[in-house]
């Protein structure tokens, strides 16, 4: 069965999904990465969506799933590269994907992602100091 | 209304949703629809074809070109002779809410239509017709 | 009471001349701006040959019929050019109606012994005539429909601007309600914008949307929700107090920012790129000892 790849980048790991998915595929593709999360202690996951022409509730709740599984092993997740037919979509479609942070591309994802974790270990250690 | 193209599908597995959306882009495109537009309808028809495999035991699309007046438009009708929904109005409201399987495909799919109607009972299957009018 | 009349055409054929006459001068004498004479008499003289055909062949009660179609030609003709001189529909209907006293007055010629004929005839003269009158009024309503639905699409074009404010800002003035269609122009705009300039910050304005309830409230949510999909944090300004109420009652998903003015808005977009404004260096004047 053909599997779509997780590159690892550093501490994330990285996330292009190129075809359009079928369930099971899907499904598969959340396993693979809650393994992969865990297996390598990534703190960042980056899906990059650019290339989906539809994402309807079963992708988005795919995408919640993984961010909630990547927030529970303390890993942060983007969404990247949503395009403006399928954002108006979704809102219209009342999928939420208030679980997911998102970004414009690749780039900008990345920096976020760098922007967060740095963020949530620098955070507390901040507040300790004032 | 008119019909000026008719094309059924097959839909059994979980490979046919795909196939379905690919149908439906093509149609979409065919009828002019704008970007926006096609993403809509294409997002509905996978709502309602998953639901086909994974509640109605597998069914059947019928898409149409339909004319009205003026309008040009694109019509799906879905259905199968699955089990039925016992209460449709509640799988429209609640699905949203509660987030499960079926609701939020039903009710997100009429949001993205233009017309939407559907008929189901425990035991008599379900039928469920989209339409987006460009 | 619906006939079908071959007196009307007979008066039509024997008096045409007469009744042309008689028309033409009543509507002069009724002070309606008539412009181009020679134009008027050739409606005058086609509109009657029209009126000849439809009610030899057709029924007086009915002038959607093809027998009436030159007639109604005629009168598409007659209202756009009354529109164009900027008659109201009143004076155009006029144009028919000012009919109803010279051709009364030659069937009272033709049928005064009988007073029952008479008045059957008159009766459906008087039908006929109202209803081509109001023809007349249908076309000048038709054509300002279409204006106004022509005038609707340019203004949703036009009227949601979205513009770059800075590196990294947009700002989106809302003017005028929004309603379900201009949301979806709106995003449109919005996103496209948001893509090609990359913008992390969208300032949506709405001091020019005079009323905010539920509906726009979910309308101004779905905008900032889609806008938020693609990596870009909203801020509202021109938020009134009510408004913010009305927000907040919805029970809103996303926190968002609000400010009173796109200035406010502006700086706080400008503080979280990291950005500050600063004066340039004046040179100290020269001290006069």
């Amino acid at each position: 069965m053909e599997q779509i790849p997780i590159l690892r980048i550093g501490d994330c790991l990285l996330v292009s999904i190129q075809v359009d998915m079928h369930d099971r595929l899907a499904m598969a593709l959340q396993d693979d990465l809650t393994n992969k999360v865990v297996q390598t202690r990534a703190r960042g996951v980056m899906i990059d969506i650019s290339a989906l022409e539809i994402v309807d509730s079963f992708i988005g709740r795919m995408l919640n799933n993984i961010a909630s599984m990547a927030r529970v092993l303390d890993a942060v997740t983007v969404v990247v590269g949503m395009r403006p037919a399928v954002a108006i979509t979704l809102v219209e479609l009342g999928l939420g994907l208030s679980g997911v942070k998102t970004a414009l591309d690749v780039d900008k994802g990345l920096a976020l992602i760098r922007h967060l974790i740095d963020e949530g270990e620098g955070g507390a250690l901040d507040r300790r100091q004032e | 209304m008119i019909v000026d193209k008719s094309e059924t599908m097959n839909i059994q597995a979980a490979e046919d949703v795909v196939r379905v959306r690919q149908l439906v882009r093509a149609r979409a495109v065919a009828v002019g629809f704008s970007l926006v537009d096609q993403t809509k309808i294409i997002t509905a028809a996978s709502e309602i074809a998953r639901n086909t495999v994974d509640y109605g035991g597998g069914g059947k699309v019928v898409i149409d070109d339909v004319r009205s007046g003026v309008r040009k438009g694109l019509r799906l009708v879905f259905s199968d002779e699955g089990p039925g929904i016992p209460d449709v109005q509640r799988a429209l409201q609640d699905g949203y809410t509660t987030g499960s399987g079926l609701g939020l495909g039903l009710s997100g799919a009429k949001r993205l239509s233009s017309e939407f109607d559907i008929k189901s009972a425990p035991g008599a299957g379900t039928t469920i017709t989209l339409i987006r009018w460009k | 009471m619906a006939a079908t009349t071959d007196v009307i055409p007979q008066i039509l054929t024997k008096h045409e001349n007469y009744l042309l006459g008689q028309w033409l001068a009543k509507l002069t004498a009724s002070g309606v701006e008539v412009g181009d004479k020679t134009e008027l008499n050739d409606q005058a003289r086609r509109f009657v040959a029209g009126l000849r055909k439809g009610s030899e062949g057709g029924r007086p009660d009915n002038i959607s019929g093809p027998e009436w179609a030159d007639a109604r030609a005629v009168l598409e003709d007659v209202s756009r050019s009354g529109t164009m001189r900027g008659a109201t529909p009143s004076q155009i209907a006029t144009f028919v109606f000012s009919l109803k006293e010279p051709l009364f007055e030659l069937l009272r010629r033709e049928n005064g012994s009988d007073a029952g004929k008479l008045a059957g005839e008159i009766w459906t003269a008087t039908q006929l005539l109202d209803r081509l009158g109001l023809y007349t009024t249908e076309i000048f309503q038709r054509s300002r429909e279409e204006v106004i639905a022509r005038q609707q699409d340019e203004l949703l074009e036009l009227s949601t601007p979205v513009v770059k404010l800075w590196e990294g800002v947009l700002a989106l003035p809302i003017i005028g309600t929004l309603d379900s269609a201009r949301t979806q122009v709106v995003m449109e705009n919005l996103l496209q914008e948001i893509v090609n300039s990359g913008a992390e910050i969208a300032i949506v304005d709405i001091t020019g949307v005079p009323t905010v309830d539920t509906v726009v409230a979910q309308h101004l949510l779905k905008t900032i929700s889609a806008a938020r999909l693609m990596g870009a944090d909203c801020i509202i300004s021109g938020i009134r107090p009510q408004i913010a109420q009305t927000i907040v009652h919805l029970g809103v998903e996303l926190s968002v920012v609000s400010k009173a003015t796109m200035a406010d808005a502006f700086a706080l977009a400008l503080r979280r790129l990291g950005k500050t404004i600063t004066d340039r260096e004046r040179k100290s004047p020269v001290k006069a000892d």
